[in-house]
C-alpha cells in the first residue's frame, strides 16, 4: 500500500554570504495512514526544518537541495503553487509552538474559523458556522456557541491551543505537522493538549508528526520516533535504543537515571548514583559539522570508520533503522 | 518544623505582593458616580514559611505563575518582602539595609535561567568572574585575583584560558558554567538557582546538573531549586515543596512528595509528568484554568480546581500542617482525611 | 592589532556595508566633505578670515565658467570679495564643528538624565522626564533667542564673534538633550530587568557601578543610532538660527551664514552665493543621515525583513 507520505533523502540547505549550510541532510521517513510520527532532536537538530520543508514552507535563505517528499503520491518538493495552496492547510494541516502564529489577535475566533473553511471550501456562511462548532466541541471547547465571538485575548493559553487545533481539524487534514506544540504549556496543560491530540488522531485516522525535544512526551503519543541529530537522523525508538545518540540522550533524563524502565540496560552504568549520565560537548553549529558522522566527536564508540564516511540509515539486526557503524 | 537554630534559611510568613496599578492616575476609576482610586495588586507569594537545612536541595515547583521565581528573588533580596520574616542562621536580613546585606552577599548567591541574558554581553568572562572577587577583597592582589578565578573556571569545566572572550563566543551550556563559576568565585555557601537548566537542551542539561550535584558535594552547598521540570526536580532533591498561586501545598522528601503525593494538585501535577514507556491519558484532569493573582479565590486557593473540593475549602483558607511522616500539607481533605 | 584588522575585513559590519551602494557611496561623499572641511586651510586657496587679504573690489565675482570668472575664485566671491569656496570649507568646518559638538553635550546630558531616570526610583524618573517634556516644548529658536540675548549683552556684539561657536554648542545642545534622555531611559528600563542586572546586585554592587559598568555600555547601540542623525539636526539647527541671524557672524561664516549673507543678492543675479553653500549644506545633512538610516537598518536586522 502507498504510505501517506514518503520522504526521501530530503536535504534542505541555507544560502550564505558564499557558502550553503546543510540544515536537514538526506532525512528519509515514511509515514502510512493514520500514523503517528515523533520528530525528536535537540535545538539546532534541523527538525523544525525538516517539518516546514514536508509543505515546501522554507523560508528564504533555505531552499530544498535534493531529496523528494511524495504526500498522496504527489511529490511537494515540484509541485506548483496552486497545489501546494490546496494541501496546505487542507490536506495537511500545522500546529505551532505559538498560538498567536496561527490567531490573527484583531479577528474573533469565530471569523477566522468560517474564514479558513470558505477559503477551502464551497460552502454558505451557516454551513461552515456549523463546521466550526463541531470542531470546537471535538476539541472540548465549553460552550463553542458564545466562544466563536470572543477574540484570541480572551482565552487561556491552553485553551489558544485547542482552537488552533480545531482550525487544524476544520478541512478534516490527512496529516497533521505540530511544531513543539506544548512546549510553552505548563505540564497539567500539556497533558491535556497531548490527550486531545492522541484521541482526535485515533477518531479521525489523521496521520501524525509531532516535532518536539521532549521524549516523554513522544513516548506516549507516536507509535514512531525519529531522533535527529545535527542534520542528519538516527531513527531509533525508545524501548531500547540502538544509536549511541538517542542512548545518551535518553541516559541524561534524571527519570531514567532513577528508574530501570527505559530500556536501557545497554547503558553503562553511571559512575556516581546520583549523576546523570552525559553527553559530552555540545551540538556543533551548521558551519562546523564534523566529517563522516556528525556525532563522531562526542560519541563514546567512534572509530576510525566514523570519521571518514557518513553512516547511512539502514535496518539493524531487530528490523530498526538507524545511522550507525558500530551497531549491528 | 524543625528548630530555627538548625535551619540555614527560614522563611516566616513571607508575603510578596507587587503594585501594577501605575501612576495616579492610571488608579482613579469613575464608579457609581464617585471617583474612585483603586489599586491592583498581585499577590505573588502569600505566606509562605519553610526552612531549607544546611547541604540540602530543597526545590520549588510549581506552574507558571505560581510565584516560584518571586519567591527565589525574594530570599536572595532582589524583592523586598511586603510581609513576613526571612531568617538566614537566626538572623534577620529580609529588613536590612544594602551595606547591611553586604556581609551575606558573599554567602549567598544565584543561577539564573536564560545563559543569555544573564551574562553582560559588554564583558570578558574574565571581567565578569574577577568582579565580584574584586569587590568584595578589596586590597586582594591581582595575581591572587587570577588565581582565584582561574581556580573556579577549572572546577566549572571552562578552561581558564577562554577568559579573553565575551559570552557570546561560547554555547548555552558553557554560558551556564560561567554563570555558575560567577556565583561560586566569592565562595558561597547557599545557591539559589531560578530553572537553571529550562533553557538548555536535554544532553546540556544533564551536564549542568552533574555539575551543580558536584559543586554541592565539593563544596557542601546549599540549593534552593526552582523548577518547573518534576522529573528533574526528583533526581536532585532532598526535599520539595510544591507552590500553586502564590501558596504552599505540600512540603514533603522528594520520595515521600513522588511516592505517594497528599495534596490533590500535587497528585494531578505529578500525575501530568509524561513519563517515557507509560501510558498516556493516566494522569488527573483539572477542570478550568488558574485564576489569576490579582483576585485570588476565596479559601483555599486551589478549591475551584480541586476534585475534593467542598463548602470549608471555600471559606477557609487551610493551614500548613505536619503529618506523621514530617511532610507539611495545606489541605483541608487531607486534615480531614477526606483526601 | 593585524589580528582586529582581519577580524574587521572578514565581520559582517564590513560585509554588509560594502553590499549596500547607497551606504557606500554616502559614506565615501561625508568622507570627502568631512576631510576637506577639517584641513580646510590646507585645501583653500585663500583664508576667509584674514581680512588683510579680501578685496571688495572682487566682491560678487561670479563663478569661474561664467562671463567675468576669475581664475583666483572657482565658485565666484561674496559680497564682501571672499573667494567663496574657501568660505565654504571654512563654513562647513564650524557647522560640523557645532553639530558635533552639540551632539557630544546632547549626549552627555542625555545619557546622565536617561540613566538616572531608568534606573532611580519611580519618583526621581517622574520627575527628570517632566522636566524633558518641558524643554522639549521650547523649540531651540526660543531657547537661542532667549539665551543669546543674554550673551550678547554680557559679552556686547564686538566680543560675540569669539564666543558664537560655544554659544550655539550650549543652545543646540540644550534644546535637543531629551531625545536623548528618552532614548537612554528606554533601552535602560529594557536591560535592567535581565538577569545579568539581577547578578550584579546579588553581588552587592553598588547602583551607580552598576548603572555604569553594566547598564551604560549596553544602551550605546541605540545612542550611537541617534547620534548620527541628531548631527545632521544639529548642522541644520545651526543653519537655521544662522539664517535667522542668531547664529554665526558674517566675519566667521558657517554655512548657514553664508546663505543668509547671499540670499539679498540672491534676485539681484548673484545666486552663487547662497546656492553653492545650501547644496553643501544639503550634501552634508542627507550623507550623515543616509547613513545613520544604514546603521540603524543594521544595528536592528528585524526592523525590515523582507
Amino acid at each position: 500500500m502507498q504510505p501517506l507520505l514518503d520522504v526521501s533523502s530530503l536535504t534542505v540547505k541555507f544560502a550564505l554570504r558564499d557558502t550553503a549550510l546543510t540544515a536537514v541532510n538526506d532525512v528519509s521517513f515514511t509515514l502510512s495512514k493514520g500514523e503517528r510520527l515523533g520528530l525528536v532532536g535537540e535545538s539546532g537538530a534541523g527538525k523544525s526544518v525538516t517539518g516546514f520543508s514536508i509543505l515546501n514552507l522554507v523560508s528564504k535563505p533555505g531552499f530544498i537541495a535534493g531529496g523528494s517528499v511524495l504526500f498522496e503520491g504527489r511529490d511537494l518538493t515540484r509541485a506548483d503553487a496552486e497545489t501546494l495552496r490546496d494541501i496546505r492547510g487542507n490536506r495537511i494541516s500545522m500546529i505551532f509552538q505559538d498560538p498567536m502564529m496561527t490567531l490573527n489577535p484583531v479577528l474573533t475566533v469565530g471569523t477566522q474559523m468560517i474564514e479558513t473553511i470558505r477559503a477551502h471550501k464551497k460552502v454558505t456562511r451557516k454551513e461552515a458556522e456549523a463546521i466550526a462548532l463541531d470542531k470546537l466541541r471535538k476539541v472540548y471547547i465549553p460552550s463553542p456557541e458564545r466562544r466563536l465571538t470572543q477574540y484570541p485575548h480572551e482565552f487561556s493559553g491552553g485553551m489558544r491551543q485547542r482552537i488552533v487545533i480545531a482550525i487544524a481539524l476544520l478541512t478534516s487534514p490527512s496529516l497533521i505537522i505540530a511544531d513543539e506544540p506544548t512546549t510553552a504549556l505548563d505540564v497539567t496543560i500539556q497533558a491535556e493538549i497531548m490527550d486531545l491530540l492522541l484521541e482526535l488522531c485515533q477518531s479521525e485516522d489523521m496521520g501524525l508528526i509531532l516535532i518536539t525535544h521532549d521524549l516523554g512526551v513522544v513516548s506516549q503519543v507516536t507509535q514512531k520516533i525519529a531522533v535527529m541529530y545535527a542534520m542528519g537522523d538516527t531513527a531509533s525508538v525508545v524501548g531500547a535504543p540502538l544509536h549511541p545518540y538517542t542512548r545518551g540522550l535518553l541516559g541524561a533524563l534524571p527519570q531514567c537515571a532513577d528508574k530501570a524502565d527505559c530500556g536501557l540496560e545497554t547503558v553503562a552504568a553511571p559512575r556516581a548514583r546520583r549523576r546523570l549520565n552525559q553527553i559530552p560537548g555540545s551540538m556543533p553549529s551548521l558551519s562546523d559539522v564534523p566529517r563522516g558522522c556528525p556525532f563522531n566527536n562526542r560519541c563514546e564508540l567512534c572509530e576510525t570508520v566514523c570519521t571518514t564516511t557518513r553512516p547511512l540509515l539502514e535496518k539493524k539486526s531487530d528490523g530498526r533503522l538507524a545511522a550507525c557503524h558500530m551497531v549491528a | 518544623m524543625t528548630n530555627q537554630n538548625t535551619a540555614l534559611l527560614s522563611l516566616r510568613n513571607v508575603v510578596k505582593h507587587f503594585d501594577i496599578s501605575g501612576g495616579l492616575l492610571d488608579q482613579l476609576r469613575l464608579s457609581g458616580g464617585r471617583i474612585t482610586r483603586k489599586r491592583t495588586v498581585v499577590h505573588a507569594v502569600n505566606d509562605v514559611s519553610f526552612d531549607i537545612l544546611p547541604g540540602e536541595t530543597l526545590s520549588v515547583v510549581g506552574e507558571s505563575g505560581c510565584g516560584k521565581s518571586t519567591l527565589a528573588r525574594t530570599v536572595i533580596g532582589l524583592y523586598r518582602a511586603t510581609g513576613g520574616e526571612i531568617l538566614y542562621r537566626g538572623e534577620r536580613i529580609d529588613n536590612l539595609s544594602d551595606a547591611g546585606m553586604l556581609p551575606y552577599r558573599t554567602r549567598m548567591q544565584m543561577v539564573f535561567q536564560d545563559p543569555y541574558a544573564s551574562l553582560n554581553p559588554r564583558m570578558k568572562v574574565r571581567e565578569i568572574l574577577e568582579e565580584p572577587v574584586r569587590f568584595h577583597n578589596p586590597g586582594i592582589s591581582d595575581a591572587d585575583v587570577r588565581a582565584r578565578v582561574a581556580a573556579v573556571m577549572e572546577q566549572v569545566g571552562v578552561n581558564p584560558l577562554w577568559g579573553v572572550r565575551y559570552p557570546h563566543e561560547f554555547s548555552g551550556g558553557q554560558r551556564q558554567r560561567i554563570s555558575i563559576a560567577r556565583a561560586l568565585v566569592v565562595d558561597p555557601e547557599f545557591i539559589v538557582a531560578d530553572e537553571p537548566i529550562s533553557a538548555l537542551d536535554v544532553s546540556i542539561q544533564a551536564q549542568v546538573l552533574n555539575l551543580m550535584m558536584d559543586m554541592q558535594e565539593q563544596r557542601n552547598l546549599t540549593y534552593l531549586f526552582i523548577s518547573h521540570d518534576l522529573s528533574v526536580v526528583e533526581h536532585i532533591s532532598t526535599r520539595v515543596a510544591v507552590m500553586y498561586l502564590g501558596s504552599l501545598c505540600e512540603l514533603a522528601s522528594a520520595a515521600d512528595l513522588f511516592g505517594a503525593p497528599r495534596h490533590p494538585y500535587t497528585q494531578a501535577l505529578l500525575s501530568a509528568i509524561p513519563r517515557i514507556g507509560g501510558k498516556a491519558a493516566a494522569h488527573i484532569k483539572l477542570s478550568g484554568d488558574v485564576p489569576t493573582p490579582i483576585n485570588l479565590p476565596s479559601g483555599c486557593v486551589f478549591h475551584g480546581r480541586c476534585p475534593h473540593a467542598n463548602e470549608r475549602c471555600m471559606r477557609e483558607v487551610p493551614k500548613a500542617r505536619q503529618l506523621a511522616n514530617g511532610s507539611l500539607v495545606a489541605c483541608h481533605g487531607v486534615e480531614e482525611g477526606r483526601v | 592589532m593585524a589580528g582586529l584588522l582581519r577580524r574587521f575585513r572578514q565581520s559582517y559590519f564590513l560585509y554588509s556595508f560594502l553590499r549596500d551602494p547607497v551606504a557606500v557611496t554616502s559614506f565615501a561623499l561625508f568622507v570627502i566633505l568631512a576631510s576637506s572641511a577639517l584641513l580646510a586651510p590646507v585645501f583653500a586657496p585663500h583664508n576667509p578670515y584674514d581680512g588683510a587679504n579680501i578685496d571688495i573690489m572682487d566682491a560678487e565675482t561670479p563663478p569661474l565658467w561664467k562671463d567675468g570668472g576669475n581664475p583666483a575664485f572657482l565658485l565666484g566671491t561674496d559680497n564682501q570679495g571672499r573667494d567663496l569656496f574657501s568660505a565654504i570649507l571654512y563654513g562647513m568646518r564650524v557647522s560640523l564643528l557645532i553639530g558635533v559638538g552639540a551632539v557630544a553635550m546632547q549626549a552627555c546630558i542625555g545619557i546622565m538624565v536617561g540613566l538616572l531616570s531608568g534606573y532611580g526610583s519611580r519618583r526621581l524618573d517622574n520627575i527628570l522626564m517632566r522636566i524633558a517634556d518641558v524643554q522639549l516644548s521650547f523649540s531651540s529658536y526660543m531657547v537661542a533667542i532667549f539665551l543669546g540675548a543674554i550673551v550678547q549683552m554680557t559679552f556686547g556684539v564686538g566680543r560675540y564673534e569669539q564666543v558664537a561657536v560655544p554659544f550655539l554648542v550650549l543652545v543646540i545642545g540644550l534644546a535637543e538633550w531629551p531625545q536623548y534622555a528618552r532614548t537612554v531611559r528606554a533601552s535602560v528600563l529594557a536591560e535592567k530587568k535581565k538577569e545579568y542586572v539581577e547578578a550584579a546586585r546579588v553581588i552587592g554592587l553598588k547602583p551607580f557601578r552598576i548603572m555604569w559598568r553594566h547598564i551604560l555600555p549596553n544602551t550605546l547601540t541605540p545612542v550611537l543610532v541617534i547620534s548620527t542623525v541628531q548631527v545632521a539636526n544639529a548642522i541644520m539647527s545651526e543653519a537655521a538660527l544662522s539664517f535667522l541671524g542668531l547664529g554665526m557672524p558674517v566675519t566667521k561664516p558657517s554655512l548657514g551664514s553664508l546663505i543668509k549673507s547671499g540670499f539679498q543678492y540672491f534676485f539681484s543675479g548673484s545666486w552663487w552665493i547662497t546656492l553653492f553653500p545650501g547644496v553643501v549644506l544639503i550634501l552634508l545633512v542627507l550623507s550623515i543621515n543616509l547613513l545613520g538610516d544604514w546603521l540603524r537598518d543594521f544595528l536592528n536586522p528585524k526592523l525590515y525583513k523582507d
